[in-house]
């Protein structure tokens, strides 16, 4: 229950932080109902939308109503999958609004004792210092490859966790060992031709649980003729603090990241990750309060694009890129489809692999249920959401789901574990498909080109023989 | 207050989960897409049949509990803001298309159903809906029936009415009627369908409607006029009508929408026009194509300085979609939009466009104009800040003016939106003192302890307004 003391707390925070031209922005016209995911799944209820939401957020700073369970709830129960903005005539920022309010309620608000341990061990302790996600992904990496995993298996001990962290460890992919995660290079030299030199943003988890990716990704970048420098100074990009109320964490991961890439001296910040990428344009509304910091976030956020953006303008959709024939479907990333607006891109390169089927799945750009941290902090409407999205995937009979976040990766990789179909379809990242598709696709051209010579050949001795 | 035993009541017929009290659900649904106006209800209720919606009304009719039916909230004349609290009935849960007749070319149908929906699963069968009130993404179409919706197609097609045939009605004493049918001929009676629709849940709950369908027109076309000044567009409109043309859309913008409807949707509308007409023609192609020709020449007699035929479907479709977000986009220029549909006969829109910019230099406020300018019904918006008292009140002076001017020129003061909360001040000015007089003998008939929807279309006894003006 919500106390006297910390509701009036919650009530001033939401004066002092909430943008309130922002929430006037609001017309309510409702434009944004059918666009939000929460809605649709409670059987279109107002107190989970995104009208609903601004009304509460409004109904808090005006002081008509107080932070309720249900208030929070509402609030708490919003995936931040920003979908609502794209179709907002009045251009309202829902993610801001979003993320003043929950600053506002998780700093006053009383947690219980092991909520703040887990929320201080993962905000505080972990995500911020990248050689300790090193150091817990070397621990998986251990306990992945030295029969630990087995054994727990065989003991059932895995079956003492919540249901979606149980299968969610079954998805995790294999991780690289610590020392390939330390002797991460730091400069990339472009194959074949060079175009321009950009930076690459490698991002916390993407950088140790999913190195797999973030190599396919540079390897790609390298293809497509670009110089890569990956700063050494980097971290996490802050986004999993800023939607859960951690601001000022958020703000100090924002200047260590904006002034590692300021050394960097390129016209472009790669990413690979929809949801990092998302919160790193958004650097300048974070760092607003900081007039010494405006112009340089702002410069930083400039240069933020999305691989699969890169490889456009690269005309990598030219290349002869060649998958074995399959049913193709892809799964927007929230963040990259409704903050980057980046949706074209990623669904023209997939149609330009030779062997690709595209067929696009129904309400592609509906959010998964991954969200972040969402699937294990609100699971029960996240897997409510994942069986919407699942019955979709079936419909297209896709056997490879592409995905461009790794939140979206896992949750897909979980539905698909849920749903028992893991011998029939697979779940991966774009940049990983790119690859195969160009590593296949050089191969068969090799093939081909070997052949002809050999035709040739034969053609000329033939002539001379004769 | 609902009384303990009232809340037990309505908790046990539509299940405890299904009945809400908390502040959360209380606040989410004390509006609507109203500017201004906002009032928390007691509770919010969602029934799953019309037996349940019967028995919710007995115990409302018992207890004196008012009753506001409410689809998606995204009226504009404060129709389904609780006003004078009591429950907000919603129809989530009922929410199926019943029946689709192909042989008598009609759809049976929930009142939670979206419009799009049934536009949908019409066009599936190749027949034709024609409703498009700008919501319709998210309108429920008993909310239509209850406001009598318009939309971009009025003037060749008609409005909600028009594709009602039958309503199952639940009346203000819990009983349930049945109007009309599938049926182009009934004349047994007084004619409750129409009664009912458009009376703003003021005379009882719509729990299911038979629509009428038409075949699907076989082609369609689109095409913008630009001008250099507002005048000339509107007397295109006339001249267009003049000539016995009847487009399937004739939609009038002013450059500052042209230019917020741009900024939102951003498929290169012209923003250096003063005014555009947005013109749709659709039906047989030959006479698409010869329709199309001719408003083109009007257009151009009458000082269009460009005009454009969309290429594609899809170009044709941007267009009237982000026609359809003018009013929300409008809102990026000023934090509050105001607007108001006044209407006129179609013959009178040139003279009620300079009105209205005459109006709004007198009262000195901004005054953006866009509408149904082909059946005469035009969207004044406002565009004004609600924290500036000042301006409020000469933009509800304005708004007077306007309303006295539509009326003066053989129009009404709301042609789709409805009266509301909103306009119950100015109904008199097109209904009369007997005409209201005459609704009010209805609505005492049908709801003689005026539970339903209090505080709209016209007060019962003169009371004070109950308005959160924050």
């Amino acid at each position: 229950m919500t106390g006297k003391k910390e509701k009036e707390n919650i009530q001033s925070a939401m004066k002092e932080r909430i943008d309130y031209d922002e929430l006037l922005n609001c017309t309510r016209c409702g434009f944004c109902l059918p666009s939000c995911p929460t809605y649709i799944e409670t059987g279109k209820n107002e107190v989970h939308s995104p009208r609903g939401r601004i009304a509460l957020m409004k109904g808090l700073v005006d002081g008509e109503i107080e932070p309720s369970e249900e208030v929070k709830q509402s609030i708490n129960m919003c995936l931040g999958c920003r979908a609502c903005e794209p179709v907002c005539p009045s251009g309202v920022r829902f993610g801001h609004l979003l993320e003043q309010a929950r600053d506002a309620l998780h700093q006053h608000e009383k947690k219980s004792v092991p909520k703040k341990t887990i929320r201080n061990l993962v905000f505080n302790q972990l995500f911020p210092h990248q050689n300790r996600m090193i150091r817990l992904t070397g621990l998986l990496g251990f306990y992945q490859r030295s029969g630990l995993r087995n054994t727990a298996k065989r003991l059932g001990i895995m079956k003492l966790l919540p249901d979606t962290l149980e299968m969610m460890e079954k998805v995790l992919p294999s991780v690289p060992t610590k020392r390939e995660m330390q002797q991460r290079p730091r400069h990339l030299l472009p194959i074949n031709r060079s175009t321009k030199k950009v930076a690459f943003f490698a991002g916390c988890l993407m950088d140790t649980v999913f190195r797999q990716t973030n190599e396919a990704t540079t390897k790609l970048l390298q293809y497509a003729g670009c110089e890569i420098v990956i700063p050494e100074t980097q971290g996490c990009c802050g986004a999993l603090h800023g939607h859960s109320g951690e601001v000022n964490n958020a703000k100090e991961m924002a200047k260590r990241n904006i002034e590692a890439f300021e050394a960097a001296d390129v016209d472009y910040i790669i990413t690979n990750a929809g949801g990092c990428g998302a919160f790193l344009v958004d650097y300048g509304h974070l760092l607003r309060g900081e007039p010494e910091w405006q112009e340089r976030a702002k410069a930083f956020s400039r240069k933020i694009k999305d691989v699969t953006s890169v490889l456009m303008d690269a005309g990598f959709d030219q290349l002869p890129l060649q998958v074995k024939e399959r049913v193709v479907t892809y799964q927007d990333s929230c963040h990259l489809r409704n903050v980057q607006r980046i949706f074209m891109e990623p669904r023209k390169l997939l149609q330009s692999i030779e062997g690709v089927r595209y067929v696009e799945m129904k309400d592609a750009g509906r959010c998964c249920g991954s969200a972040g941290i969402y699937n294990i902090t609100e699971s029960e409407m996240s897997m409510q959401i994942l069986d919407y999205k699942m019955k979709q995937t079936k419909q297209t009979r896709a056997k490879t789901v592409v995905t461009a976040n790794p939140g979206c990766l896992l949750q897909m990789k979980l539905g698909i574990e849920r749903e028992g179909l893991f011998d029939q379809v697979e779940a991966v990242h774009i940049a990983d498909f790119l690859l195969e598709a160009y590593e296949n696709g050089q191969k068969h051209a090799e093939d081909n080109e070997r052949n002809s010579t050999e035709e040739f050949h034969v053609g000329k001795t033939g002539k001379i023989t004769h | 207050m609902l009384t303990e035993k009232a809340r037990d009541q309505l908790a046990s017929i539509a299940g405890q989960e299904n009945m809400k009290t908390d502040t959360a659900s209380l606040l989410a649904y004390s509006y609507d897409s109203t500017s201004q106006y906002q009032a928390m209800p007691d509770a919010v209720v969602s029934p799953a049949t019309t037996n349940e919606v019967a028995s919710i009304v007995q115990v409302c009719n018992n207890e004196n509990i008012p009753i506001v039916p409410r689809g998606s909230g995204t009226n504009l004349c404060a129709g389904t803001t609780p006003l004078e609290g009591g429950i907000v009935l919603l129809f989530n849960r009922m929410d199926q298309i019943i029946e689709v007749d192909e042989e008598n070319l009609t759809i049976r149908t929930q009142p939670g159903v979206f419009t799009k929906d049934i536009n949908k699963v019409a066009e599936e069968v190749g027949l034709f809906y024609p409703p498009d009130p700008g919501s319709m993404h998210i309108s429920q179409i008993g909310g239509n029936i209850s406001e009598n919706s318009g939309g971009l197609r009025g003037l060749k097609y008609g409005v909600t009415r028009d594709y009602i045939l039958g309503l199952e009605i639940v009346l203000p004493n819990g009983k349930i009627i049945r109007t009309g049918g599938k049926l182009a001929k009934d004349v047994a009676g007084y004619d409750l369908t129409r009664l009912y629709v458009g009376s703003e849940g003021t005379l009882g709950i719509v729990t299911e409607a038979t629509l009428k369908l038409i075949p699907q027109p076989e082609t369609k076309k689109t095409m913008l006029a630009l001008y250099r000044d507002l005048e000339s567009a509107a007397e295109t409109v006339s001249a267009i009508i003049a000539n016995r043309i009847i487009p399937a859309t004739l939609e009038f913008l002013d450059q500052a929408t042209v230019r917020v409807v741009e900024d939102f949707a951003q498929i290169g509308l012209p923003t250096d026009a003063q005014a555009v007409l947005l013109i749709e023609q659709d039906g047989a192609s030959e006479v698409v194509a010869r329709d199309m020709e001719r408003i083109a020449v009007l257009c151009k007699e009458n000082n269009a300085f460009k005009v454009t035929v969309a290429e594609s479907k899809q170009q044709a479709d941007a267009l009237t979609s982000a026609r359809r977000t003018a009013l929300s986009a409008l809102s990026r220029l000023k934090p509050t939009t105001i607007l108001e549909d006044a209407t006129v006969p179609r013959s009178e829109i040139a003279k009620m466009v300079r009105a209205i910019n005459d109006i709004a230099v007198k009262y000195e406020v901004s005054i953006c104009t866009f509408g149904h300018a082909g059946d005469g019904n035009l969207h004044p918006t406002c565009l004004t800040d609600i924290r500036n008292k000042d301006e409020i009140t000469r933009v509800e002076k304005a708004f007077e003016e306007i309303f006295h001017k539509a009326v003066e020129l053989g129009g009404t003061i709301t042609g789709e939106h409805g009266v509301g909360a909103m306009k119950l001040p100015h109904l008199h000015l097109k209904a009369g003192e007997a005409g209201i007089e005459a609704m009010r003998s209805i609505k005492a008939a049908l709801d003689p302890n005026g539970i339903m929807n209090p505080g709209k279309v016209f007060t019962q006894a003169e009371r004070n307004r109950v308005v959160v003006n924050k």
